[in-house]
């Protein structure tokens, strides 16, 4: 080997071995780089890391109160919670929406209706963590999920309560429903500085007692601490706050007398209200037609919503309390006792009834053609004379009227529970005044009293006013504000709080007085208008029927009910109390184009007043009797 | 017992003969923190401990085979495992499966096959043998002619993409012809080069390319995203603070918010378990491992030998500071795995080969050249 290429090998290995010297202070270089690192990462920023990690894990979760229990005065539960399995999509954690919605499709079915509801949320509901697109799976569709849960990330199963409502359509519009809670909702809890109550609640009432009860219904919100892994999903239950469920309500409302009393509305368009003269506790309280509040629960879908709503029959209006309708001859025991008590007429004073009554150049006509010959106050009331009214509405004037119906609520709210409630009019120049805006609308017409008399003309009130007024009439002139709700329970504290009945107002009337009106509205059911309806009841009651014009009509035109559209018939009206002696229940009917008052809506006030009072179910609604032997005998 | 003990202590000699005690000893306790790390990350699969452990198995054995064979014999070898790499590296261009959106992976008969794995070894073999031919008399264009058969296989891996493997056989040609003598003000000049080209390559690339690279930058530009591995990786490191949060305890991971942790991102795993003091183990550790491998290289009886032994030690400092370098957030997101550590049955075997070269090299250094 030639030594220059010996002395190249030893100058190249001498290379090398410097080579492998600079390459080794890059390794423990590289090495001190990545402990700095690991020194800054774990001791200097180890705090924020650990905090980090933390944050990580735990997923503060609200957890929903269960919502409190609604019951009828007997204790049958109305609204209660059931739990259910939903499919739910965390829409923040998806996507595409649209493809996972059609691929669970391949899984659970998912119906086009479900597609529009999920949608409608979707809109409607702001900052949702979550929503449903399907609810109330079965077992087998959980099952079916569950195998499939790897291919649809932020889709979850979670066991969900829902509100039902055991008894259907029965006292819909008293129960009113529940709903998803809105953006317009989320800000009218701001307002009232609750919100920190609904966290993690998906549900409102938006109607009814679930809607005026809604805050002690509701309950408070608890906390829960959740270990939860990077697919969000929960693991283990760290810490919690329990939430606090809400306040039961036991209603005033018997749920038998309201199914008796929204049966005998059949298919009719109207409404009834019964209260407990001595309490004001509302016994019954109809609007038809009614819906099924269960329908909104998971979402109404907008079919639904649409049929609901658009409907012409307007199911989703509460016609008790914010229907407006004329008193028609409902109003004349009111005007009678005005009478007695303003000095305008005695029990003995008599008119004559030539079936019309003549003011200036127009001609009143009575119901009666020809009218009721002499007719003195009782008689007046029992056969329903319209002329002798029309002449005491002139006699009275519009002030005297205004200021003496006005003690009754005519008019004015009376405080029902209920969200929603109108006041109606109760004609008088002042409100005539600030109704209208032309001066010559503006002005009082002694001729607009006359029909004011026999309640038409401006008069335009709700059921429940009515029902009051007959309530304040039973109750020797002491008004007590009606009310659904009779008891709150606070389940945890074993607290009872009972709704007292409130005064409103004791009317100083005349005992005499109200004993003739009492007396005469007694004749009617005995020997009047009403007498056929109550033949045979074996209780006492007192009553009036009305018959309420939709549309006006010419001086000399005849009425003919075959011939008027259905929509243009009169409404037909009856109020009643009974028993007479010691009154029990008082009552106001109302059903839509009904017709003369005796007819569509007394029978309706029997059937409530019968079972009410004697527990006697009407015959449509008798059970079927009990199976016995005989029956199985009869069957085979 | 018919067997004398001097027979069974010479049967245990024939056995362990070649076998480097303190490169075994440090690739074993890397391997058994590996499956103690990999124990806790793989809770839901235990089974992943056992097969990792056969896969110990397969490649010790592996490594005594090569630790056997003399450096000749491996030099002999160079070319032909080159080529046939290189062949089979242009095949998987060719009908290589596509897994995951690369192109890395090639059937034969019933198993799959990645031939970017073998070049691995088969580069700095080829790059030693090619410098050994001319030893004592190399030139510009012998180092011209080396970077040529670096920049071949290391191009056809990076197409795939597999930008980690791409780096690790780039770094392991690279270190052969940094060893082999290159000259700095060369190597400076490439350097310099290499950075101009990354003007004029930056205006030639997609949007989405260049976003892809800044996330690769800057992982916080997309938390969600590409980021986000590399979030939570840090988290993980972090929040495991000085003395770790104990084995099997660590909520990064057993929440599964660690991606990739059995492989990539094990070291994640093991830093947030053991904290900074058992990051301190593993670095010495590997530390360790590199300086035998260059002490083996620098007594290593020829050039061929030096040059392989130096490139395999760098080999393992190079996997194993771009692996924790990137779980730590200082070094871009790339597919390396922690050597001798991470879950993977073709790494571990290609490691231990490594060793085995390492280990027959060492066995040799007193043959004089002929």
């Amino acid at each position: 080997m030639p030594v220059a290429e010996l002395r190249d090998l030893e100058r190249e290995l001498h290379r090398f071995q410097l080579r492998v010297g600079f390459a080794g202070a890059v390794v423990l270089g590289a090495f001190a780089l990545l402990f700095a690192r690991f020194f800054y990462l774990q001791v200097v920023q180890h705090a924020t890391y650990a905090s980090r990690a933390e944050d990580n894990r735990i997923a503060i979760v609200p957890v929903a109160p269960n919502r409190g229990l609604i019951m009828d005065r007997n204790g049958v539960v109305l609204a209660r919670n059931v739990s259910a399995y939903t499919l739910e999509i965390f829409p923040a954690k998806v996507d595409d929406l649209e493809r996972t919605i059609r691929e669970l499709g391949e899984v659970i079915e998912v119906q086009a209706r479900d597609r529009s509801r999920f949608r409608k949320l979707l809109t409607d509901t702001k900052n949702a963590d979550s929503l449903p697109i399907r609810t109330r799976l079965t077992d087998e569709e959980v099952a079916r999920f569950a195998a499939n849960r790897y291919r649809f990330p932020g889709v979850e199963i979670k066991a969900r309560l829902f509100r039902q409502y055991p008894e259907g359509d029965t006292a819909s519009h008293v129960l009113g429903h529940i709903g998803r809670v809105s953006v317009r909702d989320r800000e009218r809890l701001e307002e009232l500085g609750v919100e920190d109550e609904y966290h993690g609640t998906d549900f409102i009432g938006k109607a009814g007692i679930e809607a005026s009860y809604q805050q002690e219904l509701h309950g408070t919100a608890g906390i829960e601490q959740v270990e939860v892994d990077a697919g969000g999903r929960g693991l283990r239950t760290l810490a919690r706050t329990p939430a606090l469920p809400g306040n039961n309500l036991t209603l005033t409302l018997d749920v038998r007398l309201q199914q008796v009393a929204e049966a005998g509305f059949g298919a009719r368009r109207g409404a009834l209200v019964a209260i407990e003269p001595q309490t004001g506790a509302v016994l019954a309280l109809v609007s038809k037609p009614n819906f099924d509040p269960n329908l909104f629960v998971d979402g109404i879908d907008s079919a639904q919503w649409d049929a609901l709503n658009g409907s012409p029959d307007r199911p989703l209006t509460n016609r008790a309390i914010a229907g407006l309708y004329p008193p028609g001859s409902t109003f004349k025991p009111f005007m009678a006792l005005a009478a007695l008590e303003l000095g305008k007429r005695t029990p003995r004073s008599t008119i004559f009834d030539p079936g019309y009554y003549v003011f200036g150049d127009r001609r009143f006509r009575d119901s009666k053609p020809g009218g009721h010959g002499t007719v003195d106050l009782y008689k007046s009331i029992v056969v329903s004379s319209d002329t002798f009214y029309y002449q005491l509405a002139n006699d009275l004037g519009i002030d005297a009227i205004a200021g003496f119906m006005q003690q009754f609520g005519f008019g004015a709210r009376t405080g029902i529970d209920l969200e929603g409630e109108s006041a109606g009019v109760l004609p008088s120049p002042e409100w005539k005044m600030k109704r209208f805006r032309r001066p010559e609308q503006q002005k009082w017409y002694p001729g607009e009293t006359i029909s004011i008399g026999i309640g038409q003309g401006y008069n335009a009130y709700t059921p429940v006013q009515l029902a009051l007024a007959v309530a304040t009439l039973a109750n020797q002139g002491a008004m007590r504000r009606p009310h659904l709700v009779g008891q709150i329970d606070n389940l945890r504290t074993g607290d009872r709080r009972a709704i007292d009945p409130a005064l409103i107002r004791r009317l100083p009337l005349q005992r005499e007085h109200l004993e003739f009106v009492t007396h005469a509205m007694a004749g009617v059911n005995k020997e009047g208008t009403g007498a056929r309806v109550f033949s045979g009841a074996p209780y006492t009651s007192a009553g009036k029927t009305g018959t309420a014009q939709v549309v006006g009509m010419k001086q000399n035109e005849k009425y003919d009910e075959r011939r008027v559209t259905e929509r243009l018939r009169d409404h037909s009206l009856f109020i009643a109390f009974a028993p007479v002696e010691n009154p029990r229940i008082a009552l106001a009917v109302l059903v839509e184009n009904g017709g003369f008052g005796a007819r569509a809506a007394a029978p309706i006030a029997r059937a409530v007043l019968d079972y009410y009072l004697l527990g006697k179910l009407p015959a449509s609604m008798e059970k079927p009797a009990p199976v016995d032997e005989s029956d199985e005998l009869e069957s085979d | 017992m018919e067997l004398a003990p001097g027979s069974l202590r010479r049967v245990l000699g024939r056995l362990t003969d070649g076998i480097d005690a303190p490169l075994l000893t440090l690739a074993l306790a890397l391997a058994a923190l590996g499956l103690a790390t990999l124990y806790s990350a793989s809770y839901e699969q235990p089974v992943r401990v056992l097969n990792q452990a056969a896969n110990l198995a397969v490649a010790l054995v592996a490594m005594w085979i090569v630790a056997r064979i003399p450096p000749q014999a491996l030099m002999r070898l160079a070319v032909p495992a080159y080529v046939v790499g290189l062949l089979l590296l242009v095949a998987v261009a060719l009908f290589g499966d596509v897994v995951n959106g690369a192109r890395r992976w090639l059937h034969v008969g019933v198993t799959r096959f990645q031939p970017s794995e073998m070049m691995k070894l088969a580069l700095p073999l080829m790059l030693a043998w090619y410098f050994h031919r001319n030893e004592g008399a190399l030139r510009l264009r012998d180092f011209t002619v080396a970077a040529v058969l670096l920049a071949l296989p290391v191009a056809l891996i990076a197409r795939q993409p597999d930008l980690g493997t791409a780096v690790l056989v780039l770094a392991a040609g690279f270190y052969v012809i940094f060893l082999a003598g290159i000259g700095w003000r060369i190597l400076l000049g490439v350097g310099v080069l290499g950075l101009a080209a990354l003007a004029p390559l930056w205006g030639l690339m997609h949007d989405y390319q260049r976003r892809r690279i800044m996330t690769l930058l800057d992982p916080t530009q997309d938390p969600l995203g590409a980021g986000y591995h590399i979030i939570q990786s840090t988290i993980a490191v972090g929040s495991g603070g000085l003395g770790g949060k104990g084995w099997l305890h660590g909520t990064q991971t057993h929440l599964e918010f660690i991606p990739e942790r059995h492989t990539d991102f094990i070291f994640a795993v093991f830093s947030e378990e053991f904290g900074l003091l058992g990051n301190c183990v593993l670095l010495v550790l590997y530390a360790l491992l590199v300086a035998r491998g260059l002490m083996i290289a620098a007594n290593a009886a020829s050039f061929f030998a030096r040059l392989l032994a130096g490139s395999i030690a760098l080999m393992f400092f190079t996997y194993a500071f771009v692996n924790m370098g990137m779980v730590s957030g200082i070094l871009p997101v790339v597919g390396v795995p922690l050597p001798l550590v991470s879950y993977g049955g073709t790494a571990l075997a290609t490691l231990f080969v490594g060793l085995g070269i390492q280990m027959s090299i060492q066995r040799h250094r007193k043959l004089v050249q002929t």
